[in-house]
């Protein structure tokens, strides 16, 4: 399995890799992970760090087969398009949230307000 | 029979799969190896302002809310020299059902996909448009595939895109995510072959005619709110269809005398095709890393003809910082109560510099706001710049280091609005032309569209032409 998909996986970074959450049923929503262009293969006009990497691609779709994480597998898609690619997620979930606050950004309303009062001496 | 699918074989069908998945023949319009009728190509493949407003109704689409931002425009007068400080508005597009203009662009590529017959639609985009696309594709029952380059080669992804294919899936879309690369536009491509669906490219003359309403929507809420048509329009700027519609739709109304401003986040410096780079930057829209390379040439595009030609509309251009944007995101929320997006954010960074510049009863519009949410947010994004290396502290912006530095002003005089000088991209423009139609002999249809592209002087455009080995009059 390319360790590129591996670390965008939500399921195994949250969760780790307990044996039952390995194994992909038929019909299970899954993520799968494929190579579109290998190295050397990819546009002419790509800057030389990334001619040095693959393309990779992963999408979503229902097991068409049972399968464990790192084999390869069938997915049906939501448009009814059949797949195949490496199973790198079984139900992944969403890895964004909304961070931390920033401090950077905390006093900046209480600033703004001081000189919308009038309190701030010299706002220029 | 299987079709070859390497990258250079599928380029090269480029156009035949794009007069089966756009339904344009774009040969039409040409006329010679450089020039090619843009209004004939607006009028025959566009649709009338009237029409494009009664399609987008259809999907409760446009008629945002144009509001006055009290706050801030006095926040900004505090900070101007007496007599000056212009009224700011905002367009309120986040109040579109996909949470962004790029509703008004999708809603009538799916109008004309579905008119057309086609199961499907496609669309290559990381942004806000695919949301746009998979949620109109839902109203009209088609099938919806939205291409997004959202990894690097470690695998980490950008909140902002891992947020945008969430809303690409909760509206039905399948989503297919790539890494770092513009072979999102090969992928796309085999993915038309394969499904024969509809290209709702952002490019053609439908994703623009579709931004029309917005500028025509501005200039008659202004007479309205402020009784005077806005003396400037701020648009963010990136791959120049936000600019050109709006623009359009401005003169279409009537506010032919509004000046238009376009901004972009300034990130000189970043690759936008490299590995590294890609997550070192926080804007995934907006910048210059869009809004340079697309107004120098707008044909770089998926389709053979771009319907956006920003050079062909903007009166100014500028750049902000993303430390700026970040601020004014904040500013927004705590004195107007307006939570919206960072990257739609952009033109009111610009906004509130322009203010500064023009006198009390001038009017200036914030053409757009975008929804926020988990990963595109000042907080989680800030927080992935971190974790990517990048440094954030308070400071002058003018200090600002595009990948290794987001500086978050101390003071809200130090917002700036950095005027980026339309002639060098004019120039820029006018070399690529000559390099891509691969002539040095123009004749003078051609140079008269070259000024039509550029709205620069015959004598500038002439020069240009000189400089870059042309000869004239032939």
């Amino acid at each position: 399995m390319p360790e590129a998909f591996e670390a965008g996986t939500v399921y195994t970074r949250r969760e780790g890799r307990k044996p039952e959450h390995m194994k992909a049923k038929t019909g299970d929503w899954v993520q799968i992970a494929s190579t579109v262009l290998r190295p050397g293969e990819r546009a002419p006009q790509v800057p030389p760090d990334t001619q040095a990497v693959p393309l990779e691609m992963k999408l979503k779709g229902f097991a068409m087969t049972k399968a464990s994480l790192g084999e390869e597998i069938m997915v049906r898609t939501v448009t009814g398009r059949i797949a195949k690619g490496t199973l790198v997620g079984i139900n992944p979930g969403y890895p964004h949230g909304f961070g931390r606050p920033a401090p950077e950004l905390l006093a900046i309303g209480t600033e703004l307000r001081r000189i919308l009062r009038g309190e701030e001496d010299d706002a220029r | 029979m299987s079709k070859d699918l390497s990258y250079s074989a599928v380029m090269a069908r480029k156009n035949e799969i794009m007069i089966k998945s756009v339904g344009i023949d774009y040969s039409e319009f040409q006329q010679g190896p450089l020039a090619f009728d843009y209004e004939g190509m607006m009028k025959k493949a566009g649709y009338p302002l009237e029409q494009v407003a009664a399609i987008q109704a259809e999907t409760g689409v446009g008629n945002t809310p144009l509001l006055e931002l009290k706050n801030i425009t006095e926040l900004v007068r505090k900070i101007s020299p007496s007599g000056y400080g212009a009224r700011i508005l905002i367009k309120d597009e986040a109040s579109n059902p996909s949470g962004s203009f790029k509703a008004r662009r999708a809603a009538l590529s799916i109008y004309q996909a579905q008119r057309l017959g086609y199961k499907g639609v496609i669309c290559a985009s990381s942004g806000n448009y695919g949301a746009a696309v998979a949620s109109q594709a839902a109203m009209r029952n088609l099938n919806c595939i939205v291409v997004q380059e959202v990894f690097d080669s470690r695998g980490l992804g950008q909140p902002e895109i891992i947020e945008k294919g969430r809303a690409c899936e909760a509206y039905g879309a399948e989503v297919v995510q790539l890494t770092v690369g513009p072979e999102i536009f090969y992928v796309a491509l085999m993915l038309l072959e394969q499904t024969g669906y509809f290209n709702a490219s952002l490019y053609t003359p439908f994703g623009i005619s579709g931004i029309e309403t917005l500028g025509a929507e501005i200039a008659l809420q202004s007479r309205v709110l402020a009784g005077r048509d806005p003396d400037v329009v701020v648009v963010t700027h990136a791959g120049g269809g936000n600019v050109t519609g709006t623009a359009r739709g401005l003169r279409k109304a009537g506010s032919a005398r509004t000046e238009v401003v376009g901004a972009s986040v300034d990130l000189s410096g970043l690759h936008m095709a490299s590995d590294r780079d890609f997550n070192r930057k926080s804007f995934t829209t907006g910048h210059t890393g869009f809004g340079v390379p697309f107004a120098t040439w707008p044909d770089r595009v998926d389709v053979p003809r771009n319907a956006a030609r920003p050079l062909r509309y903007l009166d100014r251009y500028v750049t902000v910082t993303q430390g700026e944007v970040f601020y004014v995101t904040e500013a927004l929320a705590q004195l107007e109560g307006m939570e919206r997006g960072p990257a739609g954010n952009t033109s009111l960074a610009a906004a509130m510099a322009v203010a500064q510049e023009l006198p009390l009863e001038q009017v200036v519009v914030v053409q757009e706001t975008e929804y926020t949410g988990a990963g595109k947010h000042p907080m989680p994004q800030l927080t992935f710049a971190r974790e990517n290396g990048v440094v954030v502290r308070r400071g002058d912006p003018s200090e600002n280091k595009p990948g290794a530095e987001i500086v978050i002003p101390e003071r809200l005089a130090q917002i700036k609005a950095r005027d980026f000088p339309l002639e060098n991209l004019r120039r820029s423009y006018i070399r690529n032309a000559l390099q891509a139609c691969g002539r040095t002999t123009l004749d003078e249809r051609e140079v008269l569209f070259l000024i039509e592209e550029t709205s620069a002087p015959r004598a500038f455009v002439e020069q240009a032409l000189r400089d870059g080995g042309a000869v004239l009059g032939v």
